[in-house]
């Protein structure tokens, strides 16, 4: 007897009735096919070859297509671990005490790693270290392999020395290892700790030793990629992204179109045009691009008139795309908020109860939006200097993508009309600079509101498409042995001393450190 | 799609992405029987589906047309020079064709499908490129897999004009001695030696790849495309959801429940995929009710996708027909005259589904068995894909209501099995009325709609 079906409130998604609850089978939203079991991804590589930055940057995307996915940075226990960073000699391979103490890093972080995926609801888990010997690898691999988790290695290799110096100079000068250094002295340090690493090197090995392992080597920053046993669809939408981005230096220019005559009567969606003063907009928004003087600036319109009036004003080509239409407000598109709270207020209550969910009758819903524009964020990654003439929620969740924000964040983001937001790529995240291009438009911004009664939890969050911030990196030390009291004993020789080209550094000794320093 | 015509306006103002600005030449590298042409033909089925106008070009045709009689291996001798002599002028020939494609007849991408073993010959191809202004990207497949290599030669090799006249021992031995020919002389493509070119090396049929210098979006496509095929065997069945009340009325889209006889079709496919004994079948739904109702019968775990929507018909949505012809008789004949690029007021058109539903094929691509239980539009553009059908047969493909479409990859095609499961149900195919013209009267636009309640 096949089990009748209700359609839930808010997402507007047919399940089968049971109570309250979705029950089994789980129905997936939009996105089927998502990581299970877990996977954990694990960095490969010398330092500054922008580990990190992958790391970091998979994450925001991952968490934006609604998947859970934490980095672990086992740079970042080992600070825990170590308060004082003293220099390169830390990393020598014949350091002992250090060589335990990392190793000690990396496997608690693995422990967090475990507990994000296990306990946590975690899906995706990025161990980001360099992991550069076959010993280090085959401990995760068992680790995989004990728990259930699929792994993905993603190496890094590059001998470029501009790239490198550029890398150094970018992040690892201004990292809190180096906080007390000036910049010359950290980028010599940096130098000689990335040969520390060199001697033991062993890349990955498609032809031999690594011949089974699922994993892609990224060659000199995306000229060559070698990619070998892709096991699942996560991992070739992992691949494919990738492939896709780049560090060119370049901008993207987000705003919507010029204020439009539904704006003026406080209309949701329909097809209307500019008024004036969203034409004036146009002009200056013309005059703002010709001052930014770019070499290629490529221009990206929705398909409705108001935002391809605007780019018109520019007098330079466009690509229209329907992936960049305004949110589909169903039964809702032209009315005002009004008119909706009069004729459907169960919708309109519902909508502030879950405003990324909630889709509208016969519409769409912010987690909708999400996945037909994924496309476009995959195209802008390729593309450098871009400004995307859009709609209030679509460049909010644009936004979300490059901001990392999360689904209940979205919906509420300050996207106003005639501003335009400039996004600049710098070190690990994104530069914002918002620039009102001094045309009055009205305010077509409603915040959350204050009483909002969340109904039970009847959404289906598993597997959908729910943008996550990424997750602060664990900073609690969670080394056994670390948070021992008894503070072993640390030798005359091994007392940190400052060369004398070296600001003094504090030496703490509440913390047992074995810091060997430059002589 | 290939065929589908483009008004001069619609082209300036593209919708899609603008892939390329010069055209694409693909060459595919390989000793015989590596899956050249195989992938050649299904990327450019791939390309055309997502309207990328693309042609492929095998070198092996030219021969055929030129030597009408094939002997036997020692054709491909290294030694022999008359042999040598028809085979350069046939790639030469096939490049003439190809120039013609890209420049005058609006063609993106050829797929230049030849072996191209050798280094000289890559480089007259490149020299072609650079003077004609097309962008060259190489697809080199790589394999030593004596299965794999045996498999293919059995599948495509012994069914080839070539050896009509032999019996399979025959063929298999000439085959393999043919290869011998080329191996000699085989350059592959090399990290080093090529690493200003543009290119992708499939090794061992998708296990490894080394992607080199892809230089924009079609390129970035074409690999990600690459890496999600396989040739495991398996079965895609396509079928719509049971017959709907809607349907019994004759009115299109909304999002109806389903007609008593609806829910008999869904337990007949219940028993149905029972008896296939399949395993492990993925069920994908749509988010509409009467596919979901449809699959609830079959009892398995399912998943929902909104891109399997039918297509959303904006103003017309619910409405009949001869509705439509009354309130818009303008828009009603319009979409008779290109349905594929129609869009409906504040809906969607053909061409729109087809952008939605990529991420749908390329999932079913990575995938083994499926069902997809889904809608009379949508049916059709995913059989477009697999049946390679142009945008003007897309619209008009026929999908009935309570028949399952069995589809099986064979050689370089798919075998197709309709399975009709003896469950009345309304007809809801209108094929295109013979006059489309705007002023034609009511009766000649209602003349194909089909009965219903």
């Amino acid at each position: 007897m096949p089990r009748e079906l209700t359609q839930n409130r808010i997402q507007k998604i047919w399940i089968p009735s049971k109570d309250d609850k979705p029950s089994m089978p789980r129905i997936p939203h939009g996105g089927p096919h998502l990581a299970n079991p877990p996977t954990v991804i694990v960095m490969v590589g010398l330092p500054a070859r922008g580990k990190t930055y992958i790391s970091r940057k998979l994450t925001r995307y991952l968490n934006w297509i609604g998947i859970p996915t934490k980095v672990f940075n086992v740079g970042e226990y080992r600070r825990e671990a170590v308060k004082h960073f003293s220099s390169y000699d830390f990393f020598k391979s014949d350091n002992e005490d250090a060589v335990k103490i990392r190793q000690q890093c990396a496997l608690a972080a693995l422990r967090d790693v475990k507990i994000y995926l296990t306990e946590e609801e975690g899906q995706v888990a990025v161990f980001d270290a360099t992991n550069t010997t076959r010993e280090r690898r085959d401990i995760i691999l068992e680790f995989g392999a004990e728990n259930g988790f699929k792994i993905f290695f993603i190496e890094s290799v590059c001998e470029d020395p501009n790239v490198i110096a550029c890398n150094i100079l970018e992040v690892k000068v201004s990292c809190p290892d180096y906080q007390d250094c000036n910049k010359t002295d950290a980028v010599e340090d940096f130098k000689k700790r990335i040969e520390c690493y060199r001697v033991n090197y062993q890349p990955l090995d498609p032809d031999q030793y690594d011949r089974n392992l699922s994993f892609i080597k990224v060659i000199d920053v995306g000229r060559r990629f070698l990619v070998n046993r892709i096991q699942d669809h996560i991992q070739s939408r992992i691949v494919y992204y990738l492939m896709n981005i780049h560090v060119q230096p370049r901008s993207i220019y987000l705003c919507r179109h010029g204020e439009s005559q539904h704006n003026l009567q406080g209309r949701l969606g329909g097809d209307s045009g500019l008024s004036t003063r969203g034409r004036k907009f146009a002009g200056a928004l013309a005059d703002f691009v010709e001052e930014q003087n770019l070499q290629d600036l490529k221009v990206w319109t929705s398909q409705l008139r108001r935002s391809i009036q605007t780019a018109e004003a520019l007098n330079v080509p466009y690509e229209q795309w329907k992936g960049l239409n305004e949110i589909d407000a169903g039964v809702c598109e032209e009315m005002t908020y009004e008119e909706v709270r009069e004729r459907f207020p169960e919708e309109f209550a519902l909508r502030d109860q879950d405003k990324y969910y909630y889709r509208y009758p016969s519409g769409e819903s912010y987690q909708d939006l999400v996945q037909r524009v994924e496309p476009l964020i995959m195209e802008l990654e390729r593309q450098e200097n871009v400004l995307v003439i859009c709609h209030q929620a679509v460049m909010r969740c644009l936004l979300a993508y490059f901001l990392d924000k999360s689904a209940d964040e979205m919906p509420y983001l300050k996207c106003p009309l005639h501003t335009v937001l400039k996004l600049t790529p710098v070190a690990y995240g994104c530069k914002v600079e918002s620039i009102f291009l001094n045309v009055e438009a009205v305010n077509t911004h409603r915040d959350r509101p204050e009483e909002v009664k969340r109904g039970p939890s009847t959404l289906i969050r598993r597997n959908s498409v729910t943008p996550l911030t990424s997750p602060e990196p664990n900073k609690k030390p969670r080394i056994e042995g670390l948070d021992d009291p008894t503070i072993r004993e640390v030798t005359p020789a091994q007392l940190t001393l400052c060369s004398t080209t070296h600001t003094t550094l504090a030496l703490s000794t509440q913390h047992w450190l074995s810091e060997a320093c430059l002589t | 799609m290939r065929g589908a015509s483009r008004s001069k306006n619609t082209q300036i103002l593209d919708k899609r992405v603008c892939m390329t600005n010069c055209p694409t030449l693909i060459v595919t590298v390989g000793l015989p029987a590596r899956g050249k042409t195989y992938i050649s033909k299904k990327l450019t089925r791939y390309l055309n589906w997502i309207d990328v106008p693309t042609k492929e070009f095998n070198v092996g045709q030219y021969r055929r047309e030129c030597v009408k009689i094939y002997k036997s291996f020692e054709f491909f001798r290294p030694d022999n020079e008359e042999g040598l002599k028809i085979r350069k002028q046939c790639a030469l020939a096939a490049l003439n064709d190809v120039r013609q494609f890209l420049t005058d007849e609006g063609g993106q991408v050829a797929v230049f499908d030849a072996t191209n073993t050798t280094r000289e010959r890559r480089e007259t191809i490149i020299r072609f490129a650079e003077q004609n202004g097309f962008k060259v990207f190489f697809v080199e497949s790589v394999c030593e897999d004596p299965d794999v290599i045996a498999e293919n030669i059995v599948q495509v090799k012994l069914g080839s004009p070539d050896y009509t006249h032999c019996n399979t021992e025959e063929a298999v031995a000439d085959f393999m001695k043919r290869i011998k020919c080329y191996e000699n002389s085989y350059q592959p493509l090399d990290e080093e030696l090529d690493r200003d070119l543009s290119f992708i090396k499939i090794i061992d049929v998708g296990r490894r790849y080394l992607v080199n210098r892809v230089q924009d979006h079609i390129q970035s496509r074409i690999v990600y495309y690459l890496m999600n095929i396989h040739i495991t065997p398996r079965s895609i069945y396509l079928c719509r959801h049971g017959e709907s009340d809607l349907n019994v009325k004759g009115r299109i889209g909304g999002d109806s429940g389903l007609s008593a006889r609806g829910k008999q079709f869904a337990d007949a496919l219940g028993q149905f995929i029972q008896s296939q004994n399949i395993s492990d079948l993925k069920v994908w739904t749509s988010q509409m009710k009467r596919t979901i109702q449809t699959a609830e019968a079959v009892g398995v775990t399912y998943e929902q996708w909104k891109a399997l929507n039918e297509i959303d018909a904006g103003v017309c949505e619910e409405l009949m027909y001869e509705e439509i012809q009354l309130k818009f008789p303008l828009e009603f004949a319009l979409r008779d005259q290109d349905k594929y690029r129609y869009r409906y007021p504040k809906g969607e058109s053909y061409e729109d589904l087809v952008q939605r539903l990529e991420p749908v094929i390329m999932e079913l691509e990575r995938q083994e068995n499926v069902l997809v239980i889904c809608h009379q539009a949508v049916m059709r553009c995913l059989l477009a894909y697999f049946l390679d059908k142009t945008a003007e047969e897309l619209p008009y493909l026929k999908c009935p209501l309570h028949t399952v479409l069995k589809l099986t990859p064979v050689a370089y095609g798919c075998k197709v099995e309709s399975v009709c499961l003896k469950v009345e149900a309304v007809n809801t195919h209108r094929d295109r009325p013979t006059n489309v013209d705007v002023s034609r009267q009511a009766e000649e636009a209602l003349l194909t709609v089909p009965d219903h309640q």
